[in-house]
């Protein structure tokens, strides 16, 4: 999860991504930023996030994005 | 058979009385029928085509949701006792073969429609470079009707069971069905598997409500289509159709014509086939939501052809942004060029994929590649902008202003419209050339010495369209206070809502461009 944490702080040092679960809702994240963090992901965590999973439910919160990271972990 | 023919009324009226009269289980074997003979009609050849397209579709998803299975099995079974690189290994081993059989099918369809339409805008392209002697012959190809809509809409079952988004349909007959059902496939919506086989193979008791609601908005649509549409298009025909006579004020009424033609004709057809769907009981997916009260283009685009525009998001946009060689330039962009422009590159390619895609899928034609990088750079600008319209917003603390709104839907639809006319003059310089006189010429004696009754409209045909455009906007108008506009009617007064739809039978029937010197148009849509 903190490596998680740095990847999105590094996109928004501002936001409160422990208790943000609006995300993409707000407009925090854009399009630029979600491929970003999926780069990222697939490069810190080893983890392809398949163009499927791009929905507002998975990237709204960091908590619903580390739950996506395990879960394709783990698939 | 056109929506608008009588041969198709009562065509309607046969399928609709047979559908309740047929055994529920066996409803959706007279849909199939139905489909079938209304491809047919239009010409018995086109059912070549649309069967190699269900046929492909339908092997290939059998096939990919064994490979599903076989995954899910095999990494159940033995989930103690691979290693996570042993799963890892396994599992792209069948993404491989699934992918392959994608890309085969992918292949199949895409070609069939590459080929129906647009072999002779290659060659025309390929003839500028060739002498007169040795120009090519363009070719006498059949473009089956709805290629376009149908051939997306079964791509994208495939890949939703690809996904293991969706469930195989395993029968062949049923899923004919869904890829050939006549009321969407003049112009779409382009349905999702998992959204319209909830209702299309279900039997469904006749309701009177659904019934009305479904009669309602048919006639609504018929309303927009024959009323105005198909009366104004006369107008825009001529406006289009001598450049040299047509300039200035002439260009900016053509413009303002034509979308409202547009919205009409697009919008009508659309309310036919949702309406006679839920005559059915059958849910087909919304097509539009308000366009032309967007603030901004993007606004626009998620409310104008939505299914389309969600199509190109989740099957082109989404898949080309997190392709591999896609991620590795994101991280080298951002490494190279910095995190603010770097982020920016792989989305920039991506929906330059998109646009050109849009524009491509509208026509073979260079005006409708054109019309889609127009839209793309649009956006894009609009997109680097928001920033500057965010600090504009909050210095003149407009955001929100109703004043303000107006300015922002007015300024959308009039950049809409102008890259719209790329649909319209038949090369692309010349409609460069053509909106550049509504800055140059202001020959505003267009509006008061009759040259606009010239144009194959009369007096009373504009009297018509205002009262039409009056109609669209107070309805859309309620729409946005009450949401379902006939929902609202309907519960506040039965009485109401079957007088408003008499009244509008009525003024389809004596206001509908019928009769000498009108033809009932082709909608504009099914073109594509």
């Amino acid at each position: 999860m903190k490596e998680l944490l740095n990847i999105l702080l590094e996109l928004h040092p501002d936001v409160d991504f422990e208790s943000c679960d609006t995300l993409v809702d707000d407009k925090i994240l854009d399009s630029f930023d979600i491929i970003t963090i999926i780069s990222e992901i697939n490069d810190r965590f080893d983890v392809v996030i398949p163009a499927e999973e791009i929905v507002p439910k998975n990237f709204n919160s960091a908590e619903a994005l580390f739950s996506l990271i395990e879960r394709l972990e783990n698939e | 058979m056109l929506f608008t023919s009588y041969s198709f009324i009562a065509f309607l009226a046969v399928v609709i009385l047979l559908y309740y009269v047929f055994p529920k289980k066996a409803r959706w074997t007279l849909l199939l029928v139905a489909s079938c003979a209304f491809y047919a009609f239009a010409d018995y050849r086109y059912l070549f085509f649309i069967a190699v397209t269900a046929l492909s579709a339908y092997f290939a998803a059998l096939r990919l949701e064994r490979l599903n299975n076989t995954q899910k099995e095999y990494i159940g079974k033995n989930k103690d006792i691979l290693s996570s690189e042993e799963k890892k290994r396994y599992k792209e081993e069948i993404k491989k073969k699934k992918w392959r059989l994608l890309l085969l099918c992918l292949f199949l369809n895409l070609g069939i429609l590459s080929v129906t339409k647009y072999t002779n805008f290659v060659i025309a392209n390929i003839n500028h470079f060739l002498s007169d002697a040795s120009k090519l012959s363009p070719v006498d190809l059949i473009i089956p009707m709805g290629i376009s809509f149908y051939t997306f809409q079964t791509l994208s079952y495939v890949i939703d069971v690809y996904r293991a988004k969706t469930s195989a349909q395993h029968n062949f007959f049923r899923l004919f069905l869904f890829v050939s059902f006549f009321p969407q496939l003049v112009q779409g919506p382009i349905s999702r598997y998992g959204d319209l086989s909830e209702t299309l193979y279900e039997g469904h008791s006749f309701s009177a409500h659904s019934f009305s609601m479904g009669l309602m908005r048919v006639l609504w649509g018929y309303f927009k289509k024959v009323v105005i549409a198909d009366r104004i298009i006369t107008g825009v025909t001529s406006l289009i159709g001598s450049p040299e006579q047509y300039k200035g004020v002439y260009v900016f009424i053509a413009t303002m014509f034509y979308a409202f033609e547009l919205y009409c004709d697009f919008t009508g057809g659309i309310d036919i086939t949702i309406g006679i769907a839920e005559m059915m009981g059958i849910k087909v997916a919304e097509n539009f939501n308000l366009p032309y009260f967007s603030k901004n283009i993007k606004e626009y685009w998620n409310r104008w052809h939505i299914t389309m525009g969600t199509w190109f998001t989740d099957y082109i946009f989404y898949p080309i942004s997190v392709c591999g060689p896609m991620l590795k330039l994101s991280k080298w962009s951002r490494q190279h060029l910095g995190q603010n422009i770097g982020k920016r590159v792989t989305v920039y390619l991506s929906s330059l994929a998109v646009w050109l895609a849009t524009g491509i899928w509208h026509g073979a034609a260079w005006n409708f590649i054109v019309w889609g990088l127009m839209n793309y750079v649009v956006i894009m600008a609009s997109q680097e902008m928001e920033p500057l319209y965010a600090r504009f917003h909050k210095r003149f603390n407009v955001s929100g202003k109703p004043l303000y709104e107006v300015f922002q839907i007015i300024r959308t639809v009039l950049l809409m419209s102008f890259i719209r006319m790329f649909d319209c003059y038949r090369d692309v310089p010349l409609t460069f050339r053509m909106v550049g006189t509504v800055f140059t010429t202001f020959n505003f004696s267009a509006f008061t010495d009759g040259s606009l009754l010239k144009i194959g409209l009369t007096g009373a045909d504009y009297i018509v369209l205002l009262a039409g455009f009056v109609i669209v906007l107070s309805v859309s108008l309620v729409k946005v206070k009450v949401g379902n506009v006939r929902e609202y009617v309907y519960e506040n007064s039965n009485v109401l809502f079957y007088v408003l739809a008499a009244l509008l039978l009525i003024m389809t029937v004596v206001f509908g461009a019928y009769g000498v010197g009108y033809d009932s148009a082709q909608f504009i849509y099914n073109q594509f």
